[in-house]
C-alpha cells in the first residue's frame, strides 16, 4: 500500500466538532435526569414495552440495533488511489473484550474481493514435493481440523504515524488488526500429504484474487503453526477475509495470511515477488532495506477514551480500556499512565489470554476534570517492553512505513475530548 | 495446551522442592532433639515424604494429562498422509505455476524490445502510471527516484528501490493490467519490462529483453537489503527488566497535534449530526459552509430529469462487462459508484457532458458542459475509439478501444448497469 505521510489537507474538519455534539447530547440527558424531576423513561410507558416487537423470522441473519450504527469499518479515501486496492478500519473505539465481530474484521485488497464460487475452489500443492496434488473444499474438509485464536495486524498498522501525529482516532490509527477464532487444517498436514522433499525451505502461498497475492513463507513456520482456516468465529470466512479458504500465519504479518488461498508451492528460496521487495520491507534512515520482517512486534493502544470515544460523563469514576498484543507471544502485563508517562499504573487483564491473540486491559481511576496524557504500554512474555516512537525512531529513521508499534498518545482536555498527540 | 504445562508443572515443582528443603533440616536437626520430638519429627519426615511422592506423582500425572490433552487437541500426522486429494496434472501444474524467481526460475520463453514496450505501456498502462511510469493520482509511480532513499520523501520506484528484475515480470503477468489481469502475452510482459528499464536508465532505447538475457540484468539496489535483524538492533534495547512507574519525568510537553494536520475522514453519516453541529460552540464557519455545501449536493440528484432508459442487447452487455475491466481501475459503475481517478459513469449515455458537480474535469469536459451537450451513443462511441481525437486535451490517458464490437459492448453495458 502506498502511504503518504505528508499530505496536502484534503479535509478541513475541526474533528472535535462531532465528538463535542454526540457526546453534549449524551451529558445533557443524564445530567438533566438527575436533577429531581422524575425520568421519563422509567415513568413513562416505552413503546417497546407496549407494543410487539418483530418476530424471529424478521432477520434470519441478525444485524445489530440501529442504535449501534456508529460500530462500522471506515476508510481514509486519500491513502490509496482507489477503493479497490484499499484498506479500511476496524472501529476498534466502539468494541471491547478480544473478538472482532466478522462484519467488522478491517479489509484490505489488492484487487478487490474475489467472489469465489466453493464449488470451482481448487487447492493446489507442486513444487519440491513428493506428490503434486489437488483438493477441492470437500477433501479439505475431511483433515482433522484444530480452533485457535489469533490477530491479524498488517504491517502498516500506524504507518501513517510515523512522521507525527496524523490521524485523529483509534480506528485510523490502529485499526488495520482484528482478533478472530479461526477453525482449520494445520498446514503441516496438507504438506505431510504432498511430501516436502529434502530442498524444500520455502513455502509459496499464492490467492485465487485479481492479484494473485503472493507471499513466500519459511517452512519452518508453515510446519510450525500455520493454518488453513475456513471459518472464523464459527461461521464461513467473510468474502473480504478470503471465503472460501485463506492461510493464517500466527503473529506475522497480515500480508502473509494469503486469502482466497489457491496454490502452495515448495521451493528451495523463496521468491522475492512484489509485496516482498516493492513493499512490506522496512526502509531505514540510511537508505538500506529490512526484508523479510516477518513478526509483529509487541504493541498497545487505549481504545477509549480516544479521539473518536470523549470522555462524556463529566468527573468520577472513569474507564479506562484498550488491547494490546504480541506477535512472539502473550501480554502477561500493560502499563497506563494518565500524566504523559510520568507515572506508570499496572492495568487489570481481563479475559483469556492466548498466545498470538489480542489482550484487553482496563484501568479504572476517578478524573478530576484535568487534562490527561493517556498510554499504555505492552510487555510480552518474551520481556519485551512497546518503545516509545522515538525510540523506534532513533533506530529505524521515519521512512520505514511498516512496523510501527511505538507507544500512542491521546490528550484528553477538560470537557473529555481526545486528540491524537506526541509528546517530549 | 502446552502453556498449561509450563504453568502448572513449575508451580507443582515448586511446592515440591519447598518440602525436601524442609524434610532435609528436619533430617540434620534429628541428633540433638529429645527422643519424643523426635519421633514426632520423623513421623511428619514420613509424612513430608509421603507428600513429596504424592506431588512427584502429581507432577508425573499432570504431564501425562497435558501431553494427553495437547495430543487431543492437536490435529495428529498419519504417515503417508491421509490419502486425500488427487494427483495434480501437469497441464493443471502450467496453468497455475507463473511465478518466476531471481535466478529466473519460471520464466517462459519469449522477447520484446523497448519501443514494443512503450506501444504497450502506453495503451495498457499508462492511463494510471503515466506515459513515462510518473503515475497519475496516487497510482504507483514506475521510474526515477534513484539517489531519494536517504531523502524525507524517499521515491521508490523499480529504478531507485526494486532489487530484482524477475519481481517486476512476474508481477505485470500476475495482476497486471489493473482490472484485467492476466490476458498479456509472454513477449507483451518482456517488452513491457524492458521499457521500464529504459525508462529507469537501465538500459538503451535498443534492448531487447529476452528469456536468454533476463538474468544478466541486475538492479542497482539489490545489495541494500538484508535480513530482519531486529533480535540484534533492537531486541538488546527493548527487553527491560527495570521498568520505571514513579516520577520517571519532571516534565511533559505536547510536541505534535493530529488535529493541526487535520486528515482525519469526516464520519460517514455525518449528516444527521450536522444540526447538532450546528449548534456545538465549537462550530466553525468553515464546517457549517461544508456541510451546506454537502447537503446540496446530496439533494442534487432528486432534480435531475428522469433519463429514458435506452434498450441494450443482455449478451453484448455480458460481453462488455468484460470489456470495461480495462476501465475499472479508473472509472466505478453501479449502486454506490463513486468518483475515482475517473468519474462515476452510472447513467452515462444520456448524462450531460461533465455534468457530475463533485468532479474536478478537463476543460475540454467543462467546456461541452457549459454548451448543455450530452453523451449519446455515437458521441460515446467516438470518444472510447480515440479519446483523445474526440475530446482533445482530455487527461484520461487511455489509449482508446481498437475493436468496434469492443465499444458497443462496454456501451450497451453501462446501459445495462442503469436498469
Amino acid at each position: 500500500m502506498d502511504i503518504k505521510i505528508k499530505g496536502t489537507k484534503p479535509s478541513r474538519r475541526n474533528f472535535l466538532t462531532g465528538a463535542m455534539a454526540a457526546g453534549g447530547a449524551a451529558v445533557s440527558a443524564s445530567f438533566a435526569r438527575a436533577q429531581g424531576a422524575p425520568d421519563p423513561a422509567i415513568t413513562e410507558l416505552q413503546p417497546w414495552r407496549n407494543q410487539l416487537g418483530d418476530g424471529v423470522d424478521a432477520r434470519p441473519y441478525g444485524v445489530p440495533s440501529k442504535y449501534a450504527s456508529e460500530a462500522v469499518r471506515r476508510d481514509v479515501p486519500w491513502l490509496t488511489a482507489d477503493p479497490i486496492s484499499s484498506v479500511n478500519f476496524t472501529p476498534l473505539h466502539e468494541l471491547d473484550g478480544i473478538i472482532t465481530p466478522n462484519g467488522l474484521c478491517f479489509e484490505r485488497h489488492h484487487g478487490g474481493v474475489a467472489d469465489v464460487d466453493p464449488a470451482e475452489y481448487r487447492l493446489m500443492i507442486n513444487g519440491l514435493v513428493d506428490k503434486e496434488i489437488v483438493f477441492t473444499l470437500e477433501d479439505l474438509m475431511r483433515y482433522p481440523r484444530e480452533n485457535h485464536v489469533y490477530f491479524l495486524e498488517c504491517a502498516a498498522n500506524s504507518g501513517m504515524e510515523w512522521a507525527g501525529a496524523q490521524l485523529n482516532g483509534c480506528q485510523f490509527t490502529h485499526g488495520m488488526i482484528h482478533n478472530v477464532m479461526y477453525t482449520g487444517i494445520p498446514l503441516r498436514l496438507l504438506l505431510e500429504e504432498a511430501g516436502v522433499q529434502a530442498g524444500g525451505k520455502w513455502l509459496l502461498a499464492e490467492g485465487a484474487d485479481a492479484s494473485a497475492m503472493t507471499r513466500s513463507i519459511p517452512m519452518e513456520k508453515a510446519l510450525d503453526d500455520c493454518l488453513v482456516a475456513f471459518k472464523m468465529n464459527g461461521e464461513a470466512l467473510r468474502p473480504e477475509q478470503g471465503y472460501p479458504v485463506r492461510l493464517v500465519v500466527p503473529g506475522w504479518e497480515g500480508n502473509m495470511w494469503i486469502k482466497w488461498l489457491r496454490r502452495l508451492e515448495v521451493g528451495d528460496e523463496p521468491w522475492h515477488h512484489r509485496e516482498e521487495t516493492s513493499k512490506y520491507t522496512d526502509l531505514l534512515a540510511n537508505g538500506q532495506a529490512r526484508r523479510f520482517t516477518w513478526e509483529m512486534d509487541a504493541k498497545s493502544v487505549i481504545t477509549s477514551p480516544s479521539p473518536q470515544a470523549p470522555i462524556t460523563h463529566g468527573k468520577g469514576w472513569t474507564v479506562v480500556t484498550g488491547i494490546a498484543w504480541s506477535g512472539r507471544g502473550t501480554i502477561p502485563r500493560v502499563d497506563v499512565t494518565l500524566d504523559g508517562g510520568k507515572n506508570w499504573h499496572q492495568a487489570r487483564m481481563s479475559g483469556p489470554s492466548f498466545n498470538k491473540s489480542v489482550h484487553r486491559f482496563y484501568y479504572e481511576f476517578e478524573w478530576d476534570g484535568s487534562p490527561l496524557l493517556l498510554q499504555s504500554r505492552a510487555h510480552d512474555s518474551t520481556g519485551y517492553v512497546q518503545p516509545t516512537k522515538n525510540e523506534l525512531r532513533a533506530i529505524r529513521g521515519e521512512n520505514s512505513i511498516y512496523h510501527n508499534n511505538g507507544i500512542q498518545t491521546w490528550y484528553v482536555n477538560e470537557n473529555g475530548e481526545a486528540e491524537n498527540v506526541e509528546i517530549s | 495446551m502446552s502453556k498449561f504445562l509450563k504453568i502448572f508443572v513449575p508451580a507443582l515443582g515448586g511446592a515440591t522442592g519447598i518440602l525436601a528443603i524442609s524434610y532435609m533440616m528436619a533430617d540434620q536437626l534429628v541428633v540433638d532433639i529429645p527422643a519424643p520430638v523426635r519421633e514426632a519429627i520423623a513421623v511428619r519426615a514420613a509424612y513430608a515424604e509421603e507428600v513429596k511422592a504424592q506431588a512427584a506423582a502429581d507432577a508425573e500425572a499432570a504431564a501425562a494429562l497435558a501431553a494427553q490433552m495437547e495430543a487431543a487437541g492437536h490435529a495428529p500426522s498419519i504417515e503417508g498422509g491421509y490419502g486425500l486429494g488427487r494427483p495434480a496434472l501437469t497441464e493443471e501444474v502450467a496453468a497455475w505455476n507463473t511465478d518466476i524467481r531471481p535466478d529466473g526460475m519460471g520464466l517462459p520463453e519469449g522477447s520484446g524490445d523497448v519501443w514494443t514496450g512503450e506501444e504497450v505501456f502506453v495503451e495498457k498502462c499508462a492511463m494510471c502510471h503515466g506515459d513515462f511510469g510518473e503515475a497519475v493520482g496516487r497510482w504507483p509511480v514506475l521510474a526515477g527516484g534513484q539517489g531519494t532513499l536517504e531523502n524525507e520523501d524517499p521515491v521508490k520506484t523499480i529504478g531507485s528501490y526494486w532489487p530484482y528484475l524477475s519481481t517486476v515480470y512476474d508481477y505485470v503477468n500476475r495482476a497486471m493490467p489493473f482490472g484485467d489481469a492476466s490476458t498479456l502475452t509472454p513477449d507483451e510482459v518482456y517488452a513491457i519490462t524492458a521499457y521500464l528499464l529504459y525508462l529507469n536508465n537501465e538500459v538503451e532505447d535498443d534492448f531487447t529483453l529476452s528469456s536468454d538475457n533476463f538474468t544478466e540484468v541486475r538492479l542497482p539496489n539489490e545489495e541494500n537489503f538484508f535480513m530482519d535483524d531486529r533480535m540484534d538492533t533492537e531486541f538488546p534495547v527493548f527487553i527491560r527488566a527495570d521498568i520505571c512507574m514513579e516520577n520517571c519525568k519532571d516534565e511533559v510537553e505536547i510536541t505534535m497535534h493530529a488535529s493541526v494536520l487535520d486528515v482525519t475522514p469526516e464520519e460517514e453519516g455525518a449528516s444527521e449530526e450536522d444540526a447538532l453541529n450546528e449548534e456545538a460552540a465549537t462550530t466553525t464557519e468553515e464546517s457549517t459552509t461544508e456541510v451546506a455545501a454537502q447537503e446540496t449536493t446530496e439533494e442534487a440528484p432528486a432534480e435531475e430529469p428522469a433519463v429514458e432508459m435506452a434498450a441494450f442487447d443482455p449478451e453484448l452487455a455480458a460481453a462488455g462487462e468484460r470489456v470495461f475491466g480495462k476501465c475499472r481501475a479508473c472509472h466505478k459503475v453501479g449502486d454506490g459508484a463513486r468518483n475515482g481517478t475517473g468519474p462515476q459513469l452510472n447513467g452515462i449515455v444520456g448524462r450531460g457532458i461533465g455534468a457530475l458537480e463533485d468532479f474536478r474535469y478537463s476543460d475540454v469536459f467543462q467546456e461541452a458542459h457549459a454548451n448543455g451537450e450530452t453523451w449519446d451513443e455515437e458521441r460515446l462511441g467516438a470518444f472510447l475509439a480515440n479519446p483523445r481525437d474526440a475530446m482533445p486535451r482530455t487527461r484520461m490517458s487511455f489509449a482508446g478501444l481498437r475493436d468496434q464490437g469492443d465499444i458497443d459492448a462496454v456501451i450497451d453495458y453501462l446501459k445495462s448497469v442503469d436498469q
